[in-house]
């Protein structure tokens, strides 16, 4: 079985390519899937009826208990001849119906294909939850199948109509199917079915009753029972073969076959019975009205199979031996004249371009064989003698009879009686209706032009009309298929045969054969009256209407979730932050209260070990409230600044002087950065959000620092445990080789971070090149030497003035740049002389190469003394924004012949060699080993290879500064050159010039 | 374990003043709020240690206890650089802002506000849709009484309309579902 599936799986997935190379003749070769499926299914007869049926089992997810577990039985037998038989003539039908230039094609065949091989593992499957995947699934191919005319408004609403509608149903099975497999203790169908007497009547037995409801809304859904009939008419926007194959045989009956599986187990749980019966009935009757209505052949048909669902429903959910015998043979008779007459109207459709049977006359005349076939199924359908339809419906007749004489069924024997009775008249009438409305001569209306039909579109429905005719002449076979199916029904120790009777032709002249003759009768009458009836039913006021009630609902739904969303999504940062801030400190300030702990003991202000933390703590309070309160732009992020030196100096005092050089040496880039970044905009900062929006947010800053307080003391009061980080120092200069236990920890023992981190900063430095830059990453700084000496930066004529020691700098810096002899900076000489430093560039040519040299002493001495190549990386950027700041962004260039795009990749590339070549030397990722040697002049050296992965930060590093400097300095600069701005200033010229040379000073 | 009041307090002041600054709608204050966001958070990180201890290089005759405890340190050291590296790309966002729109605040979300005021008919669910009684309205059209699908591919098939020849797939469009043309057949009512 699990072959099967899995050849129509693979065919399904190579159709599409099938299609573009043999366009619709493929159907046929898909078809051959079904078929040969469908031959293996008739040899495996003999296995499946001499035993308790064939089983295959693969395990899948044993955590879950789901098995791919298959099982054929006799039920799964009769309804894979169904699935696979009608599956295979569908796609030949399919091969006539499209036209090759239908576009699509390739997946609308691939989905039919893939969906007779899920309707194939749901029969068989043998797993509830495997079922239910099985079930699934049907509904998203039915999704897609009936969305196929997809430009057309009316497929995809209908297409989504049926997707909602069904999967709220499988929902509330899925919960069914979790309650029953819970209680069961297993997922397996067949165990549990064996199990039912017990889990019915045992402790849970009100547990299995409302999972049994659950699982028969997800039957009642997918079967289009009433209230959710709806969406079967509506599928009808599907191409007329997925209506034939889904909507009548296959897929709609999923939930016959559930109703038919669960029936012998659970059938006498308390609100089976209503529930089968009640919708059962109810949906017999509206959907055999609602035909009488139509004036779509293909309506007409569609509220027929409604009508016929309930039927079904009934019947086989009647839970008794004769019950299911006819049942079973009707849902095979169903399914034979269904498809029948739905391909019948795809080629009435297809030939004479309508299905209106107010244009549709005389096609009778055009197409006798068409409608030979078509009267083999409506008759049949009808339950006329000598077709399959009358056999079974004469069976069900016995059926319901015998059970309304049983006490036992109280009220609902006679009801469910009379009702099958006038449900069928009503199938009696629309048959006629239909014959009369898709073939009949009707005066006054012209002859409708028909094409003639092909004998090989014709086929399919001709042999399954063929079928109709021979199952009703001999119904002994099919009688044999069911009967192992019946005998479930049957108490032990009865005769199983007797209690279920036989189908046959000709059972005498009994009751049912009255009923049958009534049925006749009143369905001629109403068929020869139907201008009255239709008169009759146009008086009716327009019913509830179930698909008006899904509009509505869905429309409610929509109209809420705009509301809610309108009310919670209001595009406001402010909102949401306060939101998100004020739960999250008011859920754990409540959890502090309600624990009620007592605050830990050991609290102190006063670190023995660094009593001046105090003094520092409190310049970082006052930094911080002066950021708030600062109104000027650049005195804020000074502010900001000055918070970030005082934890440098609180790094410093605990312990920490890695952490202190690092975060001295980024505070400072950081500055320059800022300023370089804000030149442009203005120096006030406006505070537009005033008033109780400011109460608001003290409110919110105050009480989330207080619960970060609070939480703090908690959290580290409460820990009990040592440190992990006692065993470092050890790891470190014996693993790693190092003193220095913290640049060990980044480069060796959590190497992996590390280079996470370094791949942020890659990301980050990309980010911001490509902000600035907009295009590319602005490779394309010139050389020095191309540019005309004195011209960048040039200021405008008049804004030059100033006092007479300013014009005495200027003369001075003149002279300057004349000079001839060569200049102390590369580009220097490119910058206009008034913004030229004489002894900034002096000192920069001096220090500039010392603070490179320091930069990579602070990396190689890193791994044992305070150091490393985060530190060693940012002083490099520092020596970099130092030229940057004297000579220009010409100098930058100069100074950095690679490019920050470049450095990154490297510096990246590095770290990760330095990762991998362990990997290749037969050790593990970022393993690092010691090795020792001798040169001559420093020495013994003792090398270890994560200094390799430190260079690689180092690059990054540099890479990541280099990006800043060349996009928020150089870029800029070039944008203001471009087109200086128009309200630049003097204030924002001074602000800039103001924070440059505090930054200048600091670095 | 230990608890640092200096450390926290001052980390209680910085993330106050944090969550102050990004509840504002200028740009800039936000970063500045982030970036006191990301001081507090090495200082809690930093307060995890302990008392204030040796600096963490090993030599052999220290005791495992007395160093500063190198993790935080480790992991401050990680913050550090990712907020330098964050603050720089915010820094890059700010100057793209203000270039774009001159403004260095944050704008209400005008699409968030756009969705608020949805109306409640969308025309994918709620338009009426004319009744189709055939997937193949095509199929009688065509010239000599052929059908299109008749019609070898590249020949045009055309309709003699009020004497006019026209296109004819263009004249069955005007009958299609949606067309303004067609009144839409009321449902039911029989012959």
């Amino acid at each position: 079985m699990i072959t099967v599936l899995a050849v129509h799986f693979a065919v399904a997935a190579v159709a599409p390519f099938l299609f573009r190379k043999f366009g619709r003749n493929s159907f046929y070769a898909l078809a051959t899937v079904p078929a040969g499926s469908f031959v293996w299914l008739l040899l495996q007869h003999g296995a499946v009826y001499s035993g308790a049926g064939v089983a295959e089992v693969l395990p899948w997810i044993p955590e879950l208990k789901i098995e791919l577990a298959f099982r054929m039985d006799a039920l799964a037998w009769v309804m894979s001849l169904l699935v696979l038989g009608v599956g295979s003539l569908v796609l030949v039908y399919c091969a006539r119906y499209f036209k090759d230039k239908d576009d699509y094609l390739g997946g609308f065949g691939a989905q039919l294909l893939a969906f007779a091989g899920v309707m194939f593992g749901l029969v068989t499957a043998d797993d509830l939850l495997l079922m239910f995947i099985f079930w699934e699934l049907t509904t998203v191919l039915s999704y897609l199948l009936i969305g196929y005319a997809r430009t057309r408004l009316s497929a995809r609403r209908s297409a989504l109509q049926a997707l909602i509608v069904t999967t709220a149903g499988g929902l509330a099975m899925l919960v069914g199917l979790v309650i029953l497999g819970f209680n069961a203790g297993t997922y397996r169908i067949s165990t549990i079915l064996e199990m039912a007497p017990a889990l019915t009547t045992g402790p849970a037995a009100g547990a299995v009753g409302a999972a049994v409801v659950l699982i028969l809304v997800g039957a009642i859904t997918k079967s289009a029972l009433v209230p959710f009939h709806f969406w079967l008419p509506g599928a009808m926007a599907a191409p007329t073969p997925v209506s034939a194959y889904l909507h009548a045989a296959a897929m709609v009956k999923a939930g016959i076959y559930l109703v038919a599986r669960l029936a012998p187990g659970f059938a006498e749980t308390a609100f089976w019975l209503p529930v089968v019966l009640g919708l059962g009935l109810a949906t017999m009757l509206v959907g055999g009205y609602r035909a009488l209505r139509q004036t779509d052949i293909k309506l007409i048909l569609a509220y027929g199979t409604v009508s016929q669902l309930g039927f079904l429903t009934m019947v086989v959910g009647l839970g008794k031996p004769d019950a299911a015998l006819a049942g079973l043979a009707l849902l095979l008779a169903h399914g034979l004249f269904k498809a029948t007459l739905f391909l019948v109207v795809g080629i009435i459709d297809h030939q004479a371009g309508t299905r209106d049977i107010r244009k549709l006359s005389g096609v009778y005349r055009s197409s006798r064989a068409l409608a030979v076939v078509a009267a083999a199924g409506a008759a049949s359908m009808a339950g006329i003698p000598p077709l399959a339809g009358f056999v079974a419906k004469e069976s069900v007749f016995e059926a319901l009879v015998h059970y309304s004489t049983e006490p036992a069924a109280g009220p609902w024997g006679p009801v469910v009686l009379i009702g099958v009775v006038l449900g069928s008249v009503l199938t009696f009438a629309y048959s006629a209706r239909f014959m009369w409305g898709a073939f009949a001569v009707k005066p006054g209306v012209e002859t409708t032009p028909f094409k003639p039909i092909k004998p090989a579109f014709l086929a399919a429905p001709a042999i399954l009309s063929l079928l109709t005719i021979v199952y009703g002449l001999w119904p002994a076979p099919v009688d044999g298929w069911i009967q192992p199916y019946a005998a479930l029904f049957v108490p032990d120790g009865e005769d199983a045969a007797a209690a279920a009777g036989h189908l046959a032709l000709w059972h005498g002249l009994t009751p049912a054969l009255g009923l049958t003759a009534i049925t006749f009768a009143l369905g001629l009458a109403m068929f020869y009256g139907r201008n009255a009836v239709s008169r009759l039913q146009g008086l009716v006021p327009g019913w509830v209407d179930g698909d008006r009630t899904y509009q509505l609902t869905i429309g409610a739904l929509d109209d809420i979730a705009v509301w809610i969303t309108g009310r919670t999504q209001r595009g406001s940062l402010y909102f949401y932050l306060s939101v998100i801030l004020t739960a999250a400190f008011v859920l754990p300030l409540t959890a502090l209260v309600l624990a009620n702990k007592p605050l830990p003991q050991d609290l102190y202000f006063i670190d023995p070990n660094a009593p001046l933390q105090i003094v520092v703590g409190a310049g970082i309070v006052i930094g911080a409230l002066a950021a708030v309160r600062a109104n000027k732009r650049f005195l804020a992020v000074l502010m900001v600044a000055v918070t970030g030196y005082g934890i440098a100096l609180m790094f410093a005092l605990q312990g920490a002087p890695d952490l202190a050089l690092t975060q001295m040496l980024v505070e400072s880039i950081i500055l320059v950065a800022f300023v370089l970044a804000m030149r442009s905009l203005p120096a006030e900062l406006r505070d537009r959000t005033g008033g109780k929006y400011r109460v608001v947010r003290v409110i919110i800053g105050a009480a989330f620092g207080i619960t970060m307080v609070f939480a703090a003391i908690f959290a580290l009061g409460a820990r009990v445990a040592a440190p992990v980080s006692l065993e470092f120092p050890k790891l470190a200069y014996e693993g790693g080789g190092g003193l220095n236990i913290v640049n060990v920890t980044l480069v060796d023992i959590r190497a992996w971070d590390t280079f996470g981190e370094i791949s942020v900063l890659a990301l980050a430095a990309t980010g911001v090149a490509s902000l600035i830059f907009v295009r590319g990453r602005g490779e394309g700084i010139r050389a020095s030497s191309t540019v005309a000496e004195g011209t960048v930066g040039r200021r405008s004529p008049g804004a030059g003035r100033g006092s007479t020691r300013d014009d005495a700098a200027l003369a001075m810096s003149r002279r300057f740049a004349a000079s001839s002899r060569d200049a102390w900076l590369v580009a220097g000489r490119t910058m206009a002389p008034e913004r030229r430093s004489i002894i900034f560039e002096v000192v920069t040519r001096l220090v500039f190469h010392s603070i490179i040299v320091f930069s990579i002493y602070l990396l190689l001495a890193g791994h044992n003394s305070p150091g490393g190549g985060f530190a060693g990386g940012l002083t490099a950027g520092l020596a970099l924004t130092v030229r940057y700041l004297a000579g220009g962004r010409f100098e930058l260039r100069e100074a950095t012949p690679i490019s920050a795009g470049t450095l990154l990749g490297i510096g990246l590339a590095t770290a990760a060699a330095s990762g991998l070549v362990p990997l290749l030397l037969g050790g593990q990722v970022f393993q690092s080993a010691i090795i020792e040697f001798w040169l001559p002049v420093f020495g013994d050296v003792k090398f270890v290879t994560s200094t390799i992965f430190d260079i690689g930060v180092y690059i990054v590093v540099v890479g990541l500064a280099l990006d800043v400097l060349r996009s928020l300095g150089a870029e800029i600069d070039e944008h203001f050159e471009e087109q200086p701005p128009a309200e630049s200033d003097d204030g924002q010229e001074a602000g800039g010039i103001l924070a440059e040379t505090s930054a200048r000073g600091k670095a | 374990m230990s608890v640092n009041l200096t450390l926290l307090t001052a980390m209680g002041a910085l993330y106050a003043c944090g969550i102050y600054l990004i509840l504002e709608r200028s740009l800039t204050r936000v970063l500045l709020g982030l970036m006191l966001l990301a001081n507090a958070t090495n200082l809690l990180l930093l307060a995890t240690g302990g008392y204030a201890g040796l600096a963490p290089m090993y030599s052999k005759d220290t005791a495992a206890g007395e160093y500063n405890d190198p993790l935080p340190q480790a992991l401050i050291l990680t913050s550090i650089v990712i907020s330098f590296a964050v603050t720089a790309f915010m820094l890059g966002i700010i100057y793209r802002a203000w270039v774009l729109a001159r403004e260095d605040e944050i704008q209400d979300d005008a699409e968030d506000r756009r969705v608020a005021k949805t109306p409640s008919f969308d025309l994918e669910d709620d338009s009426v849709i004319p009744v189709e009684t055939s997937e193949f309205p095509l199929t009688m059209i065509g010239s000599d009484g052929q059908s299109v699908s008749d019609v070898p591919d590249g020949a045009e098939a055309t309709v003699n309309v009020a004497g006019r020849t026209l296109d004819a797939e263009a004249a069955a469009s005007e009958e299609q579902p949606g067309s303004l043309k067609v009144t839409p057949p009321k449902e039911g009512g029989g012959q």
